[in-house]
């Protein structure tokens, strides 16, 4: 029955539909996977109890002919997202015993869809970081391995880091992610898997634990184009509870995956070859350009001149949202509380202990940018330059329909091999911040390999509430790449 | 601009996280490096450049005056570290 | 005439603004969908959103909208098409997301101002600078428990409308003149109920001190003041406080102070000074908020006749004097009951009823106008029967005593005792007669010159007749015999 776990979503959909397997026997299989893959600490929280209750009411839908457009499929779910009655931790301290009474819009939505939830993937703390290793419940490892150094534990990037790990190490069919500045695409890229971060407004915010609020975004993470766009179809949607979701209708996503795209004009931008790019990265772009061309579209070099300020803004522009939203983390309502003498002793101390180093160090940054005599020089000027920023892409999306990048400046790292730098983590995501700066559509996918024999993925760029041009286009490079390589262990 | 070692005690004061004397001199240096990285902004020209809260480009949406909610206090008190009699309690306030 | 507080350095003067926190007439909260309804159990009228729980967002109530826009009218104010709503920066127990969405750079209402009806009977403008909504906190409660503060969140989320005058007031009655005003304007247009002892109507005053001709001083803030009593008082002992301090050679330090009413002083919150940077920044869960013109104009039109308008028209077209329309129109009820009793009437005598005898009885019974001890048509009715000389107006007195006494009608009063004014000249020349007949030495007295017996005179057959005589007739018969 290992079988079952190899699957891509649209496989097993298909197989259940035929009556191939049940989703029961689907879910076990992966509630057996999930266990024997605890080594690479994934899951916060498993539930397989929920998952094969889930999986029966799905077989029963699914034996009266009914059943939605994920009915029965295992997913696993970021821990970032609120699910009632299962414990919600943002892998962090303060959340540790954190069980919401309510269910995300997202979550809810998949749910009705009929996924079945095996369990809440670990993330960095509060979704800030690009390595997994914030998480206060442990990193999470990649089930990659570097070809002459197996020895070496990799990180899955961040900060969906235990999704991406878990849908390569096939513990899930897909996992949703949430993406502030690449929180998707980079461990996509890093795990070699599909991810997509959808415009933001695509999916509803309500129900995540916010970390940036103008720039998080959910969205799916798994090992295919069609898996993403069957994902996001189930995931997506107008909510009224969210003041910034868009009530725009949700497209069939997988039937914008025509196969053809002769005559679409793709940028390829300048900027996004900085001095000191790896060659490897240069040739795996060059190569994804070829592939492109050899399908009929046109690339076009473009220029995003204010690309080099994306990442200072963003550390300016998350960082002071993230001050704001943490605050409510006061050990008054829910999370964790250390006793103090006074309510200002008590909120000092529970802070102190509940968040995590990185955490607290963006708190820091995000109140010192907003505070008196500092906000002009630093917040209102960040938010100047964003709209800069979101402006190159608007002008470019005049004469391109896609934008083609690299996700991500290196394959996976090792734990423990970063200089403890925080600025050298950030540049991770400079690839990726841009988009999310401008809220556009991007997704990941894996083209190649490293000289190490780890995955490298290529990012695709669309129009505000363009995904559909955006998966047509990647799922040409996927067929192109033939990108077949599995993790290690996962061979044969 | 370097953050100094008083300037890191507000910050932290401000956002109620406890930091212990021994590691403000670290923090600020940390904190300075990161602010000096962002300072890059200050070259480029924003003049005119309206600031941009959201890349949403809609009114803001509004919902109907009516009482869909609340009634809830199970709800809102099932993870409260301490309560008593469908209060939070927090260690006393003086004023 | 000015306000001065004569110091030993001199005479000086007041200045005084204020930020009144109106709570908005709404069925449900700014951004949630829980009942503002007050007084329920602790925590029962609280959305996952008001306890700030993880991943809750806020959608904004558009007839929260409504009411700050109607407002803004209402205090003749520009209403902004585009506003903001920020983020205040701050902790405390009853504030659950750790910060109050409110407006900071962009409010909703602009610029106006508020006319003030002063005693005696003068009128003063007031700017106000601007109004914006923002969301209420919690309520903690410090005296449940020795070493606990209980934390409720029912208020939270709540509709205020902070509404902030300009520094235009010089003494503590025009500040409670403005209060006053601006509640009425605020009843009136139906966006808050003004209930300043349950918390509905909240008032900071900020207060500094000058000599003439000085600019500004530092002012000191005074929190949370709840009684326009305790306004006037707050305003009057933080005034010669700082006249004190500056006359020893100290300085005002800019402040928030606390007005202890149980002392009649204020004092500094020191608890609460500790680097207050609020670090204002636009919500990102929320867009700017677009009001169209036509939205604003619909408003418009339906706006009632405001308290200005009405005590104009008071003045106008009844001929009431400035300080009586000022009175009536405070509160619309009394100026519509004051209205129904006049309609059709001579209007000053409708005045003098509602505001003399009725607003006794009712004071005197503890009754409202919504519940008041005689109807309006039954004081039409008795004011009726004075004009056409069923009554004398002392008799009237009496009727409309037996009619709070009894609910009965005046015309139902008058009949059943015999009331009924005596206009039969034969009648009243007989009791006259009588009168003159038994007092032969007054009238001597009279005629010699004692023209103060007149009153005597008159008394005597008023009460011969039981008060019934027609008093005019009196005058006029008697003045004649004694000739």
């Amino acid at each position: 029955m290992t079988r079952l776990t190899r699957l891509t979503m649209a496989e097993a959909r298909d197989g259940l539909a035929r009556k191939d397997f049940s989703a029961t026997e689907l879910t076990e299989a992966h509630i057996r996977a999930v266990e024997a893959a605890r080594h690479l600490n994934c899951f916060v929280t498993e539930t397989p109890d929920l998952a094969l209750e889930r999986a029966k009411a799905a077989d029963a839908r699914l034996a009266k002919g009914e059943g939605g457009a994920m009915e029965g499929l295992p997913i696993a779910m970021k821990d970032l997202f609120c699910t009632e009655g299962v414990r919600t931790t943002a892998s962090s301290h303060i959340l540790e015993n954190f069980v919401p009474p309510y269910e995300s819009t997202v979550s809810a939505n998949l749910k009705k869809a009929g996924a079945v939830m095996l369990g809440k993937t670990s993330l960095d703390e509060f979704a800030m970081g690009s390595s997994n290793m914030t998480s206060y419940f442990g990193p999470v490892e990649n089930p990659w391995k570097r070809k002459d150094d197996a020895g070496a534990k990799l990180v899955p990037g961040g900060s969906s880091g235990g999704s991406a790990a878990a849908v390569a190490a096939r513990l899930a069919l897909g996992a949703t992610g949430t993406d502030t500045g690449g929180s998707i695409r980079q461990p996509a890229s890093f795990c070699g898997i599909v991810g997509i971060k959808p415009t933001y407004g695509r999916c509803s915010r309500w129900g995540i634990i916010a970390f940036a609020s103008s720039l998080d975004q959910a969205g799916p993470m798994a090992r295919t184009v069609r898996d993403v766009s069957i994902m996001l179809g189930a995931m997506a949607g107008h909510d009224p509870k969210d003041s910034t979701s868009a009530p725009v209708a949700v497209p069939n996503f997988e039937a914008a995956l025509t196969g053809d795209i002769r005559g679409l004009k793709v940028g390829v931008p300048k900027e996004y070859r900085p001095q000191g790019l790896s060659p490897e990265i240069e040739k795996l772009w060059d190569d994804g350009i070829a592939m492109l061309k050899d399908a009929g579209a046109t690339p076009v070099e473009i220029s995003l001149p204010y690309t080099k300020y994306a990442l200072p803004t963003y550390y300016i522009v998350a960082p002071a949202e993230c001050s704001s939203n943490l605050a409510r983390y006061d050990g008054v309502r829910y999370g964790l509380r250390v006793e103090g003498k006074t309510l200002d002793e008590m909120y000092a101390k529970t802070r102190a202990a509940g968040f995590g180093k990185e955490v607290r160090r963006r708190i820091l940054v995000g109140t010192y940018v907003l505070s008196a005599g500092y906000y002009d020089a630093y917040y209102a000027k960040a938010q100047r330059v964003r709209r800069l920023i979101a402006d190159d892409f608007a002008k470019a999306f005049q004469t391109v329909d896609a934008i083609l990048t690299p996700t991500a400046p290196s394959a996976a790292f090792a734990i423990g091999e970063t200089d403890g730098n925080p600025v050298t983590m950030w540049l991770n995501d400079i690839f990726t911040i841009p988009t999310s700066l401008a809220g556009l559509p991007g997704l990941s996918l894996p083209t190649g390999l490293s000289a190490d024999g780890l995955p490298l993925g290529l990012q695709v760029i669309g129009r505000p509430f363009d995904e559909e041009t955006v998966l047509k286009v990647a799922e040409v490079m996927e067929k192109a790449a033939g990108f077949t390589a599995v993790p290690a262990g996962l061979e044969g | 601009m370097s953050l100094d070692k008083n300037t890191v005690r507000t910050i932290a004061n401000l956002a109620r996280l406890e930091v212990r004397d021994d590691e403000l001199e670290h923090l600020a240096g940390e904190l300075s490096n990161i602010i000096h990285f962002v300072e890059q902004l200050a070259e480029v020209n924003t003049d005119g450049v309206a600031p941009m809260t959201s890349v949403v480009h809609m009114d803001l949406p509004r919902r109907v005056d009516a009482v869909t909610d609340g009634d809830c206090q199970d709800k809102i008190l099932a993870n409260a570290p301490e309560q008593q009699d469908g209060f939070f309690l927090v260690p006393k306030v003086v004023e | 005439m000015a306000y001065v507080i004569q110091g030993e350095t001199g005479d000086w003067e007041l200045v005084i603004g204020l930020e009144v926190h109106a709570q908005v007439i709404s069925k449900s909260k700014l951004f949630s969908g829980a009942s503002t309804l007050f007084g329920g159990e602790p925590n029962t009228q609280v959305s996952l959103v008001d306890a700030a729980m993880p991943g809750m967002l806020p959608v904004i109530n558009e007839y929260c909208i409504e009411q700050a826009v109607r407002t803004g009218l209402g205090l003749k104010a520009k209403i902004n098409l585009t506003s903001v709503f920020a983020r205040k920066n701050y902790f405390y127990a009853d504030l659950p997301q750790g910060y109050q969405i409110s407006q900071y750079e962009y409010p909703i209402v602009g610029e106006g101002e508020v006319i003030l009806d002063m005693p005696d009977g003068s009128t003063r403008k007031v700017g106000i600078e601007r109004l914006h909504l923002e969301q209420d906190a919690g309520k903690s409660l410090h005296d449940q428990h020795p070493t606990k503060s209980f934390i409720d969140l029912n208020r939270s989320g709540v509709a205020l409308m902070e509404i902030v005058s300009k520094p235009d007031m010089r003494s503590p009655e025009e500040a409670a003149a403005y209060v006053t005003k601006l509640r009425s304007i605020l009843r009136y247009l139906g966006t808050c109920d003004g209930n300043m002892a349950e918390g509905s109507m909240r008032c900071d005053a900020n207060v500094s001190v000058r000599k003439a001709g000085e600019p500004y001083r530092t002012r000191a803030e005074i929190k949370n003041v709840n009684s326009i009593r305790f306004l006037q008082q707050a305003i009057e002992y933080e005034a010669r406080r700082q006249v004190d301090l500056y006359e020893e050679g100290g300085q005002v330090v800019q402040e928030t102070r606390l007005f202890d009413s149980t002392k009649g002083e204020t004092r500094s919150m020191r608890s609460k000074e500790h680097a207050h940077d609020y670090r204002y920044f636009p919500d990102p869960d929320l867009l700017p908020l677009m009001v169209a013109q036509d939205f604003v104009d619909g408003i418009k039109a339906g706006l009632p006749e405001l308290p200005d308008e009405k005590k104009e028209r008071f003045m106008g077209d009844y001929g009431l004097s400035s300080y009586d329309a000022g009175v009536l129109v405070a509160e619309q009820a009394n100026a519509d009951f004051f209205e129904a009793v006049g309609k059709g009437r001579d209007p000053k005598l409708a005045c003098n009823w509602v505001m003399g005898d009725f607003a006794a009885a009712m004071n005197r019974l503890g009754r409202s106008i919504d519940n008041p001890p005689v109807s309006a048509a039954d004081l039409g009715g008795l004011i009726d029967l004075i004009a056409d000389n069923t009554i004398s107006g002392r008799i009237a007195k009496e009727v409309f005593e037996l009619m709070v006494e009894t609910g009965k009608a005046p015309a139902v009063i008058v009949e059943e005792k015999g009331l009924r004014q005596v206009t039969d000249t034969g009648a009243i020349e007989a009791s006259i007669d009588a009168v003159l007949a038994a007092n032969g030495d007054k009238v001597a007295e009279y005629r010699s010159g004692k023209d103060k017996l007149f009153g005597f005179f008159v008394g005597q057959v008023m009460k011969a007749t039981g008060g019934k005589a027609n008093p005019a007739l009196v005058n006029e018969i008697l003045k004649k015999k004694l000739g």
